[in-house]
C-alpha cells in the first residue's frame, strides 16, 4: 500500500509540474500581454512595466522564478485586482466554489443511487425504463439550460427562491446552485450504479446470501450495494474534473463569487499569477483528490492489490 | 425484412440462412446491426430527431431565405433598442407566422440564428470528433501493436494526460488566443477539442489491437511480407471499427456540450456567428422579459443531444449484442 501511494506521488508530481508548465507557456506564446489594452502606451512606461514584473529578463530566468515561487505555494499578487496577493482571492473564493460542488455532488450520490438500484431491482419494468430515459434527459440538458430553466419556474415565476447572488453558507440562495450542478451527476450515477447493481446482483456471493435466507432487504443493502456502488467510486475522481467545469457555468449563471468565474476573468485580463495560482491550485486538487480515491478503492474492494 | 425480425438475437458471426434452396443470403455484421438497430424504438427516435435537424439546419437557411427575407444576421431597421418580438406574431402584434421563434434583441429572427447555430454546432461536434478519431485510432493501435516498452510508454503519456483538468486548460487556452475574426476563434475551438477528446478513443482502439494482433489473419499478413504500417492501418484498424464507431458517437454530443460550455462562456462561437451555447448565452440575460430567446436554442440542443445519446446507447447494443443486458 505505501508503496503504492508512493509510487503515485512519484508521478502525480510531475505531472502537476506539467500542467504549470504547460500554462506558462501558453500564457508566453499567446499574443498581447496584461498591460496592453486600448490605449497606446509609451514605450518608455512599458520599459518601466517590464522592468518591474521582470519581464525583460530571458524566458529561462522568468521560468525558474515564477516556478520557484509556485513551489512555495507563494503565487503572487494579482495584477489586475489591486495588488491582492493571489492566495487571497484564492481562499476567499475557494469556499463558494466548495460549498456549492460539495453539496451538489452529495445530493447527485443520494439521489442518484437510490434511483440507480431501484432502476437495477426492477429490471426492464417501468420504473427501469422511466429513471433510465430520466437520466438520459439529465446527461442531454446542458446546465446553462437547466439553471435559467429553473430560476425562471422557481424565482421569475413562484416567487419562492431568489434568483441569485451568494448570500453566505446555507442560504436558501444555494438551491438553485446546486440542484443545477448536481442533475448530470444524479443522471451519471444512477446509470452507473444501475449497471454496477445488475452485475453484482447475478453474481455467486449474493446467490449465496439469498441461499443462507437473509431478508432481501439486507441482501441488497448490506451484500449487493457494496459491491454494486466501486463504479460510483471510481467515478468520483472523474467527477471532481467535471465539477470544476460545472461550477464555472453554474457560477457565471448565479453570479456567485467563486474559482471559476475569477479564472475566466483572469483568462481574458491575462492577469498571469492569478491564472497561474488558480490552474495550480485546481491541479493540485484534482490530483490529490484522484490519489485518495484509488487509496479508498483498494480499501473497498478486497480483491485489488497494489 | 420486418418479416424476419424475430430471429435476431443469433451470434452475428453466423451467417442467416434463407429457405433450403436457391442461395444462401449471407448476412454481414453491418446489416445484422442495423436490423437490430431498427428493433430499437428509442435509437429510431435518436436518427430520425437527429438527422431532421441536420437538414434542417443545412436546408433551413435558404429556404427561410427566400421565404422571408431573414438571415441570420439581418437586423430590421426600425427595431427599437431592447424590443424582441415574441414567438408567432407579426409587426402588428397579431397573430402570424413571421418568426415562429420570435427575434432577438436587435430584430434578428431566431429560428434562423437557431438554424445557424445547429449547422455550427453539429460541425464543431463533428469536426472535433474527426480530429480526436484520427489522433485516437493512430495513437491507440500503434501503441497496441507494437507493444512492449514503446506501448507501456505511450498509455502512461495518456494516463497522465487523462489527469489533467483539460477544460481548464482549453479555457486558459481559448482566453489567452482570442482570435479577432468569428472564423479564427472557431477553428481554434475545433482543434483545441479535438486535441483534448482523443484520450478515451486511444485506450479504446489499444484494448482492441491487443487482442486482434495475434490472430491468425496478422501473421499470414506478416508471413506474406507486408510492411507493419500496412499491417495496422489497412488489416487491423478496420476490424476495430465497431467499437470505435460507438464512441464516435458518443463522443459527438459530449464535444458539443463542450463547445455550448465554451460559447456560453463567451470564449467560442462569436456574433456573427451562432451556435446553441451563443444563443443561450444572449438569451440568458433577458430571461425575465423574453423567456423564448434561451427556451428555443436551449431545448433544441437538449433535444439534439438527448437524441445522439440514444443514438449512441443503441448503435452499441447493436453492434455488440454481448453488451446488452
Amino acid at each position: 500500500m505505501l508503496r503504492f501511494i508512493i509510487r503515485r506521488l512519484l508521478i502525480t508530481i510531475p505531472t502537476i509540474l506539467v500542467v504549470i508548465t504547460l500554462t506558462w507557456g501558453l500564457i508566453r506564446l499567446a499574443p498581447g500581454n496584461f498591460y496592453t489594452g486600448e490605449k497606446k502606451i509609451a514605450p518608455e512606461i512599458e520599459a518601466n512595466i517590464r522592468a518591474r514584473y521582470g519581464l525583460d529578463r530571458p524566458w529561462y530566468v522568468q521560468y525558474g522564478r515564477t516556478m520557484g515561487h509556485i513551489l512555495l505555494l507563494d503565487f503572487g499578487d494579482s495584477l489586475k485586482y489591486g495588488g491582492q496577493p493571489v492566495n487571497r482571492i484564492i481562499a476567499r473564493s475557494l469556499p463558494v466554489s466548495a460549498t456549492v460542488g460539495i453539496l451538489a455532488y452529495l445530493l447527485a450520490l443520494v439521489v442518484g443511487i437510490t434511483i440507480g438500484s431501484i432502476a437495477a431491482l426492477k429490471q426492464n419494468s417501468r420504473w427501469d425504463y422511466g429513471s433510465m430515459t430520466l437520466a438520459m434527459l439529465g446527461i442531454s440538458i446542458p446546465n446553462f439550460v437547466l439553471g435559467p430553466l429553473l430560476v425562471l419556474i422557481f424565482s421569475l415565476s413562484l416567487y419562492w427562491l431568489p434568483p441569485a447572488r451568494w448570500n453566505g453558507f446555507f442560504s436558501k440562495n444555494l438551491i438553485l446552485p446546486v440542484l443545477t450542478l448536481s442533475a448530470i451527476y444524479m443522471a451519471y450515477i444512477a446509470r452507473l450504479t444501475r449497471a454496477g447493481m445488475l452485475e453484482v446482483l447475478r453474481s455467486d456471493y449474493i446467490r449465496t446470501a439469498r441461499a443462507k435466507g437473509l431478508r432481501e432487504r439486507d441482501v441488497v443493502i448490506r451484500h449487493a450495494l457494496r459491491g454494486g456502488l466501486m463504479p460510483v467510486v471510481s467515478f468520483t475522481g472523474r467527477a471532481l474534473a467535471f465539477l470544476l467545469t460545472g461550477t464555472v457555468v453554474v457560477e457565471k449563471i448565479f453570479a456567485l463569487p467563486g474559482l471559476g468565474n475569477y479564472l475566466i476573468k483572469a483568462s481574458l485580463n491575462r492577469d498571469v499569477p492569478l491564472i497561474l495560482g488558480i490552474v495550480s491550485f485546481i491541479a493540485i486538487t484534482l490530483l490529490l483528490m484522484n490519489l485518495l480515491v484509488d487509496i479508498a478503492y483498494g480499501y473497498l474492494d478486497p480483491r485489488i492489490r497494489y | 425484412m420486418f418479416t424476419t425480425l424475430n430471429n435476431q438475437d443469433q451470434p452475428i458471426n453466423q451467417p442467416a440462412t434463407g429457405d433450403a434452396g436457391d442461395f444462401v443470403v449471407g448476412s454481414s455484421l453491418w446489416k445484422d446491426a442495423w436490423r437490430r438497430l431498427l428493433k430499437n424504438k428509442l435509437a429510431v427516435f435518436g436518427l430520425a430527431v437527429v438527422a431532421t435537424i441536420t437538414v434542417a439546419s443545412f436546408v433551413g437557411p435558404p429556404i427561410i431565405k427566400a421565404a422571408t427575407g431573414f438571415t441570420y444576421d439581418f437586423m430590421p431597421q426600425n427595431v427599437l433598442l431592447l424590443k424582441s418580438m415574441p414567438p408567432f406574431r407579426g409587426p402588428e402584434v397579431s397573430l402570424s407566422l413571421t418568426h415562429p421563434m420570435g427575434t432577438d434583441n436587435s430584430g434578428r429572427d431566431i429560428l434562423a440564428r437557431v438554424l445557424l447555430g445547429g449547422r455550427i454546432s453539429l460541425m464543431v461536434g463533428l469536426i472535433s470528433t474527426l480530429v480526436s478519431l484520427v489522433i485516437g485510432v493512430s495513437y491507440g493501435a500503434v501503441a497496441g501493436y507494437l507493444g512492449g516498452r514503446v506501448d507501456s510508454l505511450m498509455m502512461r503519456l495518456v494516463d497522465v494526460l487523462y489527469s489533467l483538468p483539460y477544460i481548464i486548460l482549453v479555457i486558459v487556452l481559448l482566453a489567452l488566443f482570442r482570435s479577432s475574426t468569428a472564423l479564427g476563434q472557431l477553428v481554434l475551438l475545433f482543434v483545441a477539442l479535438g486535441a483534448v477528446s482523443w484520450l478515451t478513443m486511444a485506450r479504446i482502439v489499444r484494448g482492441q489491437v491487443l487482442s486482434l494482433k495475434n490472430q491468425e489473419f496478422v501473421l499470414a499478413a506478416r508471413a506474406t511480407g507486408v510492411s507493419t504500417p500496412r499491417i495496422i492501418f489497412r488489416h487491423i484498424v478496420p476490424n476495430t471499427l465497431g467499437p470505435v464507431i460507438v464512441y464516435a458517437t458518443l463522443t459527438i454530443p459530449t464535444v458539443m456540450l463542450s463547445e455550448a460550455f465554451l460559447s456560453f462562456l463567451g470564449l467560442g462561437v462569436q456574433a456573427p456567428l451562432a451556435s446553441w451555447g451563443s444563443l443561450a448565452a444572449e438569451g440568458i440575460q433577458n430571461i425575465a422579459i423574453f423567456p423564448w430567446q434561451l427556451i428555443f436554442p436551449g431545448v433544441t440542443m437538449a433535444l439534439t443531444l438527448f437524441s445522439l445519446n440514444f443514438l449512441g446507447d443503441g448503435l452499441r447494443d447493436a453492434l455488440d449484442p454481448q453488451m446488452r443486458k
